[in-house]
C-alpha cells in the first residue's frame, strides 16, 4: 500500500506540474525537499540523544518498568503479542503521554525506543510486527488533550476564546483513534487469516 | 482560565521531568551521567537511519504538493463535500494533514487568519489539526529508525483514522458551533 501511494503522489505530481505547465517546480520541489529531509534528521541527533540519554536514567531507575506495571491491564489487552513487562511497555506508554501533552520533541524518541524494543520482538526484521502496526495505530491517532500549537495560533489571531475548541478536539481525536483501535484489529486478524492460507 | 492553565503545564511539563527522573535515578545509586551518556550514544544512529526514508516520503510529498495537485483534488472532492455540509476551503488542509506536518499547519493558520479564529471554518480548521497527527510523516521516521520497509496494513489503518477524525471534526463543530 505504502509503494503505491508513494509512486501515486510522485506521479500526480509531475502530470499536474506538466499540465499546469510548471514543469520545473518538480525539481526544485524534489531537491528542496531531499536537503530538508538530512536537516529534520541533524535537527533530531540532539534532541534524540537527550531524550534517550533521560530514558536509559529512567529505564536504571526503574521508571520505565514500573509505568509498565502500571498500565499492564490496558497493554496487555492492546498488545497480546508482547511480553507483559517488556521494557517496549513503557517506552511506548511514556510515548504516547507525550504526545497527549503535545510534548512532540520528547513523543518521537520515546516511540523510536519503543520501536526499537519491538524490533527485538520482530521475527522478521524487514516486516512490521502486529504490535508495532498496533502501537502506530494508536500513536498517529493519539488522543491530543493539549493542541497547544494551535491554540496559540488562535490566540494570536486574537480569538475571543483560544481554547474553545479544547472540546471538540478531544471528540474527534477519540473517535480517530477508536477508528484505528477497531481497524488494526479488523486488518490484523484478516492478516493472519490471508497468511494461514 | 483554562487558557492560563494549559500554557503553565506547557511550560512545567519538560523541566519537572528533567528534575524527578534524574533525582529518582540518584537517589536508587544510579550513577547518572555515565548512564545518561549512554543512552544519549544512541540519537546519532537513530537520527541517521531515517535519513533515505524520509528523503523517498519527503521528495514525493514536496513535488505533489507543489505542482497544483491540491486544487484538482479539491475541486473532484467538491460535490461530496457539498452533500455532507463541509466548507470547501478546509479540503486542501484535510488532504495535506496526513502528508505534511508543516503544511497543514500553514494551511490552518491562514484559513484561521482569513476567515477568523471564531468563525465556522476557523474553529474547523483548528479542531482538525489538533485531533490527527502526520501519519505518512510518523510511519516514515518510526519504521524507518528500525530499518523496516513493509508497512503491512499501518498505512490503511493510518488513514482510516484520518478520515474518521476529519469527518467527526465537521460533525462536532457543526453541533457546538454552528447555529
Amino acid at each position: 500500500m505504502v509503494n503505491l501511494i508513494w509512486f501515486f503522489l510522485l506521479i500526480t505530481g509531475i502530470f499536474f506540474a506538466a499540465v499546469n505547465g510548471r514543469i520545473e517546480v518538480v525539481t526544485y520541489a524534489a531537491l528542496k525537499a531531499a536537503e530538508n529531509a538530512v536537516q529534520i534528521s541533524f535537527e533530531l541527533i540532539g534532541i534524540m540523544a537527550l531524550w534517550l540519554g533521560i530514558i536509559k536514567l529512567a529505564e536504571e531507575a526503574g521508571i520505565v518498568d514500573l509505568i509498565a506495571l502500571i498500565v499492564r491491564p490496558i497493554t496487555g489487552y492492546l498488545f497480546p503479542s508482547v511480553p507483559r513487562d517488556h521494557p517496549a511497555m513503557g517506552a511506548i506508554v511514556l510515548n504516547l503521554s507525550a504526545n497527549m501533552l503535545g510534548l512532540g520533541n520528547a513523543a518521537t524518541p520515546f516511540g523510536l525506543k519503543a520501536m526499537a524494543e519491538l524490533q527485538k520482538l520482530n521475527p522478521q526484521k524487514d516486516e512490521a510486527s502486529e504490535a508495532m502496526c498496533t502501537f502506530l495505530a494508536l500513536n498517529t491517532s493519539c488522543i491530543t488533550l493539549i493542541p497547544a500549537t494551535i491554540i496559540g495560533v488562535r490566540a494570536a489571531n486574537g480569538s475571543a476564546d483560544p481554547t474553545s475548541i479544547v472540546g471538540t478536539t478531544i471528540f474527534a481525536t477519540c473517535c480517530a483513534t477508536v477508528a484505528a483501535v477497531t481497524a488494526d484489529r479488523l486488518f490484523r486478524s484478516y492478516w493472519k487469516r490471508k497468511k494461514r492460507g | 482560565m483554562v487558557e492560563v492553565i494549559i500554557q503553565e503545564i506547557s511550560k512545567w511539563a519538560i523541566p519537572t521531568l528533567f528534575f524527578l527522573i534524574p533525582s529518582f535515578a540518584f537517589l536508587k545509586g544510579v550513577k547518572v551521567y555515565e548512564a545518561f551518556v549512554e543512552g544519549a550514544q544512541e540519537g546519532f544512529n537513530t537520527a541517521i537511519k531515517i535519513i533515505p526514508f524520509l528523503v523517498g516520503m519527503l521528495v514525493a510529498i514536496g513535488v505533489f504538493r507543489s505542482s497544483g495537485a491540491l486544487d484538482a483534488f479539491t475541486k473532484l472532492l467538491r460535490p461530496i463535500t457539498d452533500i455532507l455540509y463541509i466548507p470547501g476551503e478546509v479540503i486542501p488542509l484535510a488532504i495535506m494533514r496526513p502528508l505534511s506536518g508543516g503544511a497543514a499547519l500553514g494551511a490552518a493558520a491562514e484559513l484561521i487568519k482569513t476567515h477568523g479564529p471564531d468563525s465556522f471554518i476557523g474553529v474547523l480548521a483548528s479542531t482538525m489539526q489538533g485531533s490527527t497527527d502526520t501519519t505518512f510523516y510518523v510511519l516514515t521516521v518510526y519504521f524507518g529508525s528500525v530499518g523496516i520497509v513493509k508497512y503491512r496494513y499501518s498505512a490503511a489503518v493510518g488513514l482510516i483514522a484520518d478520515i474518521v477524525g476529519f469527518l467527526a471534526s465537521v460533525f462536532i463543530c457543526n453541533i457546538v458551533f454552528n447555529n
